[in-house]
């Protein structure tokens, strides 16, 4: 059963009740309530792929509390609380999806040492996985987006998760976080691309949410193998430029650029290193997306 | 449920998917969740757990692994800097448990490295790491003050490179006490700690006395109440691992109270050997039990306190805060608060920071 098969009523009363909705995102499973009435479509919207879950064990408890009655009209603020506890200040009330989705991040990337987690977006056909490592604004999220509209299955857009016991990458398709300016580039060249409305001004600019596809989230149980490590770099009005990496640059950008490698110690220098030895790696430039796209196609 | 679990971690095993899933929150928030899994694995119990509870073990056993990786590194560091100064260095808390491999320092996860100098010492020291890449946070004037007028300790310093927080004490109670230990008493005391490594640096260190240690753990936890996280559940179990261990030689029991009245940690003391008790199953000689009875609280006081530290100490169930809870918390807080300063310091300093915040909340702010 999906989220989409729940009536609106049933869904506010799941948020409202102390049980909550249960959710499975890839490998962990989420119990979300909320006060805040605005979540609720949008859950609709953007989480309607994903499976309800009756797992005991959830992995993050997440409440969206929304203001003090004091609070209702003078600045009012959407507060995220994990296990009770708020992780970061409130937000603009306007801002709570985006609040959730940090606030699931922060989750992840303080919780989840039992796995690797790159800084990559991850996309596979099959089993053969395309691993995208990028800084922020190199337009990883963005590349991503566009490869999950010309048939490649979402595995991750911010966390490239890495299962120690065997190098294999864990699928978690989350809702995928576009620039302002991007959103449109996207919309052309993927009209059936679905956004989620606009968040204006957030510590990360203005974005949309482009919802996960339905296929790629039925298909959360089936890992894939690292088989191409693609460097992305959006620059405007750049040329295409598809280059090799040598081995060692390529471990050097992974390892960097990783959330948790000086955690993990040992047991990540060998799965970089087992990433980097099973895959071919280029960097690669670009500005228009067909022609990245394109470039990818004749790469895999 | 959690006190289940430190006593007797060999039951978990038979813990239901429900209770599990209650505990792994409880115990991280009371920052025992390394403890939990530490004392699991040392049991081999791990492949009896569900996978997922396994998940989060490992996990917050790796984290706290790395963390000792990670400050036994900025202690090498501190030390050669140190080396040709050769300060008398003294390790406390968490890098002390490490380094002498105590019981406490078992998946447990400590942030910062700290260390007790005499207070001569301090200038120098600070100094000489202000010179070697350490920096020090630009205070406010009133909190650098606050810090090395009143506290036990300098500002904290932090690595240029490497951002782990160094804490330079020259007391183990704020010097706003009634009546702070002195200095030179725990100095006096302290053991030296041999390396096992080979390479080690050359300025040796040295830690608490066993009984100094334990006094030490029980001033933090009932000095340092806070007033969301309460009372630390974790001080109160490093206290009680440490008595158990040390507990073994016959001596540590006749010592302890003797050297609380000579540091004038009485009632911490009391407290913590009450509650170390009746939560912790914590035992101790009959002795050390009526020497220490004599520095109870009067009787209406204990009563309170025998309500509110549980309240305090306990975390509690994350979906359903306890108004009575939160008020226990609040009213140890300012317990503390009593405790560390004189009641006009106290006002003053509250005044002093409300106005603070509140000339930064109408100051115009950039979106978060």
């Amino acid at each position: 059963m999906i989220l989409a098969n729940l009536t609106t009523a049933d869904l506010t009363e799941r948020l409202t009740s102390r049980a909550g909705l249960a959710l499975g995102i890839g490998p962990f499973h989420l119990r979300l309530t909320s006060d805040v009435a605005a979540i609720t479509p949008l859950l609709q919207q953007l989480y309607r792929h994903y499976p309800l879950t009756d797992q005991v064990i959830r992995d993050f408890h997440l409440h969206l509390s929304g203001s003090a009655l004091h609070r209702r009209w003078l600045r009012p603020q959407v507060q995220l609380l994990v296990d009770g506890r708020a992780p970061f200040e409130p937000l603009p009330a306007a801002h709570h999806l985006p609040a959730l989705e940090w606030g699931m991040n922060w989750c992840i990337a303080l919780r989840c040492n039992h796995l690797l987690m790159l800084h990559a977006a991850v996309v596979a056909r099959g089993e053969h996985a395309i691993v995208l490592p990028a800084w922020p604004g190199h337009g990883k999220s963005t590349l991503c987006a566009a490869l999950i509209h010309s048939g490649w299955r979402l595995l991750s857009d911010e966390f490239g998760l890495v299962r120690p016991a065997d190098g294999a990458l864990l699928p978690l398709p989350r809702l995928i976080p576009i620039k302002n300016a991007a959103v449109t580039a996207l919309q052309t060249f993927a009209p059936s691309a679905e956004f989620g409305p606009t968040f204006y001004a957030t510590r990360k600019g203005d974005l949309a949410h482009l919802c996960p596809p339905g296929e790629s989230i039925a298909q959360s149980d089936q890992i894939a193998r690292p088989r191409w490590l693609i460097f992305p770099r959006w620059q405007a009005g750049a040329a295409l430029n598809l280059q090799p990496v040598s081995p060692t640059q390529a471990f050097l950008r992974v390892a960097t650029n990783a959330f948790n490698y000086e955690t993990l110690g040992g047991s990540a220098f060998t799965l970089v290193t087992e990433m980097v030895r099973s895959c071919n790696c280029y960097s690669l430039t670009y500005s228009a997306l067909p022609a990245a796209v394109a470039a990818l196609e004749t790469l895999t | 449920m959690l006190l289940n679990a430190l006593r007797q971690p060999h039951g978990l095993p038979k813990l239901s998917l429900e209770d599990w899933d209650l505990l792994l929150r409880v115990a991280r928030r009371s920052r025992l969740l390394g403890r939990i899994a530490a004392d699991l694995s040392q049991q081999n119990l791990l492949d009896q757990l569900p996978p997922s509870v396994v998940n989060h073990l490992q996990a917050a056993q790796q984290l706290v692994s790395h963390r000792q990786t990670v400050l036994s590194w900025e202690l090498n560091r501190l030390r050669w800097a140190l080396a040709d100064l050769n300060p008398p260095l003294i390790l406390l808390k968490g890098i002390a448990y490490h380094h002498a491999q105590l019981p406490p320092a078992r998946g447990r996860n400590f942030v910062d490295v700290d260390l007790l100098v005499p207070p001569a010492w301090i200038a120098p020291v600070e100094q000489r790491l202000l010179e070697r890449g350490w920096v020090q946070p630009k205070l406010s004037r009133y909190d650098d003050h606050y810090y090395r007028a009143w506290m036990h300790e300098i500002p904290p310093l932090r690595h240029r490179e490497r951002d782990n927080e160094v804490d330079l004490h020259h007391n183990i109670v704020p010097l706003t006490t009634r009546q702070p230990p002195e200095a030179a008493l725990l100095l006096s005391n302290s053991v030296a700690v041999a390396d096992l490594s080979a390479e080690a640096p050359p300025l040796p260190v040295r830690i608490l006395a066993p009984t100094d240690m334990v006094l030490h753990s029980l001033a933090h936890l009932w000095f340092d109440a806070q007033p969301d996280e309460g009372l630390r559940l974790r001080d109160l179990v490093d206290a009680a691992d440490l008595m158990r261990y040390f507990g073994h030689e016959a001596e540590f029991w006749t010592q302890l109270p003797q050297r609380a009245v000579a540091l004038h940690l009485e009632r911490p003391l009391f407290y913590g050997l009450r509650y170390a008790q009746r939560l912790l199953y914590l035992s101790a000689p009959a002795a050390t039990c009526r020497a220490v009875a004599k520095f109870a609280p009067s009787y209406p006081v204990l009563r309170v306190m025998d309500i509110l530290v549980p309240l305090a100490l306990m975390p509690e169930h994350p979906d359903f805060p306890r108004h009575r809870a939160a008020l226990a918390r609040w009213l140890l807080y300012i317990r503390a608060h009593w405790l560390r300063m004189p009641p006009l310091l106290t006002l003053r300093h509250l005044l002093y920071k409300s106005w603070a915040r509140l000339v930064q909340q109408v100051k115009p702010k950039t979106p978060v």
